[in-house]
């Protein structure tokens, strides 16, 4: 059985169609820690030695949070910037996340076609997602494709909350057991609710 | 004398035993009160006890909770209630009567007879079903709403049907009733209009009624004006006394004009307490009333448990049975036709359907005014008004068990259909702010700007007009009387805050809440360090200290002006409040507060532990808080290489 902990991480928290849905089930699943970062820091004063703790008790960290800017929530940032310390989780010493493991869930506005070089994104996904990526590389973490629903402002008008929604508890449920294949897809890719690579038995 | 005290020490000690048992029993207080009432009846007959008489005093409880009813019910909401009042109380009162007339034609043979009977049972007992929906908390619900809106109705129906039954009496009869009209003992209590007393009689109709209109005026226009300076002049004797004299006069006197202008005294102080619903005085006047009103209500049920004629019964009680049964089988089919038109769903309806099924105490006034009246045979030639108070007694003797009918049998199968969302309930029970000085006035406006319902108590009169006149509302009442605290609604709140000045009460509200109302959250200004303690010790866990937070800002305002970047006068005090807390904490847990601080070991050595981090800091050992703050943003040649960080427990605690 892995150690599961889920950062989530929305300060519009109300205003959510995706996230709150996504939140409140992953609050449900048994065995695993879920941690709202924004309630738990509503004044981003984070409490290192509790952090760093708690990444010491689990084997796989998921952050779960809306894009922004091409980037994560600004109070994420904050969080590596304090907990992801220097002899700590990189550089001399800093071993305490060798073999551990971070898996994004994202959700993003654009539809998956904006995310190539001729969409209005002009960059896959991957690229914008290469320093939370390198980050894992430099604390020794391994990086899983990230779990991404694109088009999430259309999401409900086009049902596709309730499958986002669904397929994340089974991601969720599937690494708690075991049973969900890290290596399965490319470095260059994400998943979605429709590809997760899931074992169907330990 | 000794006969007055035997007679309140019987009644007292059968509701104090009666009641506890057979709310451990689920039946609720009614029943218990109904049930030490048959209980004590061969005593009290043996005692020559007149029950009935007794039952009309009582009947007085009936008047206080009306008043109760309207203090909670402010104009705005009675407006929006008039669709329900007029339609479906009305519908309700016209069909029943209607039918049970019908029903009763079969049974007697003079059509008057059975007018009578059909209006007595179209009436339902105020007095059971608000005391039920609200020892229940099922007021609030639309079952309940509903329910409320039709005994409404019919309690402002019985003026129209006291003034209509002596035209049923039988011609020949016409001119004795006319005389009995004049001198009729009974039924000055609750809705009686004939009483002995009268500003009205004798006078032409369109006197009479510009009378009646007059008091029903003083009664407004008195209640919203006076009240006020009322208040504030018994204030000044700062005896807690005066406020229940003040209260009980409002209330016995407008039961008292309305009974001498001929209108329902129920109806009169029903109206005083809508006009006072949005008084700052209404806690204070519910929590005054409330235990007359609750001690005259137990009264009136023990009476009518005491007066059922046993006799009677059982000689005839098959028969007394089946109407009953029939009566609560028509009401509950008329109940449950009109749940479907004014569109009650699920749960509620059954509660209407069956709240409302049984006959009420007003029955018991209604018949034995027809009696006097001649419009129903004297009891002594024809035990026909006999039975139809053993049927009236019954019904309502049965409606306890109508009520947990519902409880057990249809309450759990709806209960499954009405799970919410848990992530989007954000409207949760009001939150109490008990002080509305410098502190509690800025916690209530964050709160209600918020959305929150906030209910604020201040026992200053002198405050409370300065925030009237900026149009904040705030109810006058101490909120350190667990009374008072019931009437401004703890049962249902979510949240006490509690921001007043004395720190003893402070503390000993914090205890009583917490003793009490386990369910209620408590936010607690502490005046200083000790009193922190205390609080804790009396079980608060969210206690905010009155000038930390300011002292706080005051300190890095000095950093800042000294020449410390902004940022970094910040992060020192944010490492200075997280260490003071949590020394806080840690000293909290071993204050005694029988021990002054001195004298107590574990307190002194912990002190001593936090002065010397203190000094730690001084002579800049980095062990201490104030290096924390800077550990993240060191460039990482700073830190000691080849082993864990130093500073940070959670390596080596790993």
């Amino acid at each position: 059985m892995a150690r599961v902990l889920v950062y989530y991480a929305h300060p519009g928290h109300k205003h959510s169609h995706v996230n709150r849905v996504m939140a409140r089930a992953a609050r449900a699943i048994k065995r695993i820690t879920f941690v709202d970062l924004y309630a738990e820091y509503p004044r981003f004063g984070i409490d290192c030695d509790r952090e760093q703790l708690l990444l010491l008790e689990h084997d796989v960290i998921v952050f779960q949070f809306p894009m922004f800017w091409y980037s994560t929530p600004s109070l994420i940032k904050e969080w590596e910037d304090i907990v992801l310390e220097h002899g700590f989780a990189y550089g001399a010493g800093g071993d305490k996340l060798e073999g551990k493991r971070m898996l994004l869930a994202i959700t993003a506005a654009g539809p998956s076609e904006a995310y190539t070089t001729d969409g209005y994104q002009h960059f896959p996904m991957r690229t914008f997602l290469t320093p939370l990526e390198q980050t894992a590389r430099l604390c020794r973490m391994s990086f899983a494709s990230p779990y991404v629903l694109y088009g999430s402002l259309q999401a409900p008008d086009a049902g596709l909350v309730e499958p986002h929604v669904e397929g994340y508890v089974q991601l969720l449920e599937a690494i708690r057991d075991d049973r969900y294949d890290f290596e399965a897809s490319g470095t260059d890719v994400t998943v979605g609710f429709d590809s997760l690579p899931i074992r169907e038995e330990v | 004398m000794a006969e007055i005290l035997l007679l309140a020490f019987l009644f007292l000690i059968a509701g104090v035993v009666a009641v506890p048992i057979a709310s451990r029993l689920g039946l609720g207080s009614v029943l218990g009160y109904l049930l030490a009432g048959i209980a004590l009846s061969p005593l009290l007959t043996k005692l020559g006890v007149d029950v009935e008489s007794i039952q009309h005093f009582a009947e007085f409880g009936v008047v206080m909770m009306l008043f109760l009813v309207g203090l909670e019910l402010e104009p705005k909401m009675l407006w929006e209630m008039r669709a329900r009042l007029l339609g479906l109380g009305g519908l309700q009162v016209t069909i029943t009567a209607a039918l049970i007339t019908g029903g009763a034609t079969l049974f007697v043979d003079e059509w008057s007879y059975a007018l009578t009977i059909g209006l007595v049972f179209a009436l339902s007992s105020t007095a059971i079903v608000l005391q039920t929906l609200n020892e229940k908390g099922l007021m609030k619900s639309d079952g309940g709403q509903a329910g409320f809106s039709v005994l409404l109705f019919q309690d402002i129906a019985v003026i129209p049907m006291l003034a209509f039954i002596p035209l049923l009496a039988l011609p020949e009869l016409a001119d004795i009733a006319q005389f009995f009209n004049s001198v009729d003992p009974s039924s000055e209590a609750a809705g009686g209009s004939d009483g002995g007393m009268s500003l009205v009689e004798g006078l032409p109709g369109w006197q009479r009624a510009l009378v009646t209109i007059g008091a029903i005026a003083f009664v407004v226009v008195g209640g919203s004006v006076l009240t006020r300076p009322l208040f504030r002049f018994i204030a000044i004797a700062r005896l807690r006394e005066l406020f229940t004299a003040v209260a009980l006069m409002g209330v016995v006197g407008i039961a008292l004009l309305m009974t001498l202008v001929g209108l329902s005294p129920a109806l009169g102080t029903f109206l005083a307490g809508v006009v006072l619903a949005n008084s700052e005085y209404r806690h204070e006047l519910e929590s005054d009333i409330h235990p007359f009103k609750g001690l005259l209500l137990g009264l009136f049920f023990i009476t009518v448990g005491a007066a059922i004629n046993f006799d009677l019964l059982f000689s005839n009680l098959g028969l007394v049975v089946a109407l009953t049964f029939g009566v609560i089988a028509i009401k509950a089919a008329v109940l449950y036709g009109l749940s479907h038109v004014f569109a009650i769903r699920g749960a509620d309806r059954w509660l209407f359907t069956l709240g409302l099924a049984q006959a009420g105490e007003f029955g018991f006034v209604l018949i034995n005014f027809a009696v006097t009246q001649k419009v129903l045979p004297d009891p002594a030639a024809n035990p026909l008004s006999s039975l139809l108070l053993l049927v009236v007694a019954f019904s309502m003797l049965l409606t306890p068990a109508l009520f947990i009918a519902f409880d057990k049998l249809i309450a759990p199968r709806f209960a499954n259909a009405q799970t919410r969302d848990a992530d989007d309930i954000d409207e949760k029970g009001s939150v109490i702010i008990a002080g509305h000085g410098r502190f509690g006035g800025i916690v209530n406006r964050i709160i209600s700007s918020a959305g929150f319902k906030t209910v604020v108590l201040d026992y200053q009169s002198d405050q409370l007009d300065v925030l009237r006149a900026f149009g904040i509302k705030v109810f006058f009442g101490d909120a350190t009387r667990p009374d008072m605290l019931h009437a401004a609604g703890i049962e249902e709140a979510s949240m006490l805050v509690i921001a007043i000045d004395d720190k003893e009460q402070a503390t000993e509200l914090v205890r009583h809440v917490r003793g009490n109302h386990p369910h209620v959250y408590v936010v607690v200004r502490a005046v200083d360090r000790r009193h922190v303690y205390e609080l804790w010790a009396a079980g608060a866990r969210d206690i905010i200290r009155e000038n930390f937070d300011g002292a706080v800002r005051a300190g890095r305002s000095a950093l800042e002006a000294l020449g410390m970047h902004a940022y970094d006068a910040e992060r020192q005090t944010r490492g200075f409040v997280v260490h003071d807390q949590k020394q806080m904490r840690d000293l909290a847990d071993v204050y005694d507060p029988d021990i002054p601080v001195h004298e107590n070991p574990a307190y002194v050595e912990r002190t001593k532990a936090f002065i010397d981090s203190y000094a730690d800091v001084m002579r800049g050992n980095s062990a201490a808080f104030g290096a924390r703050i800077d550990r993240a943003w060191q460039p990482p040649t700073l830190a000691v290489p080849e082993s864990p960080s130093p500073r940070c427990s959670a390596t080596s605690a790993a």
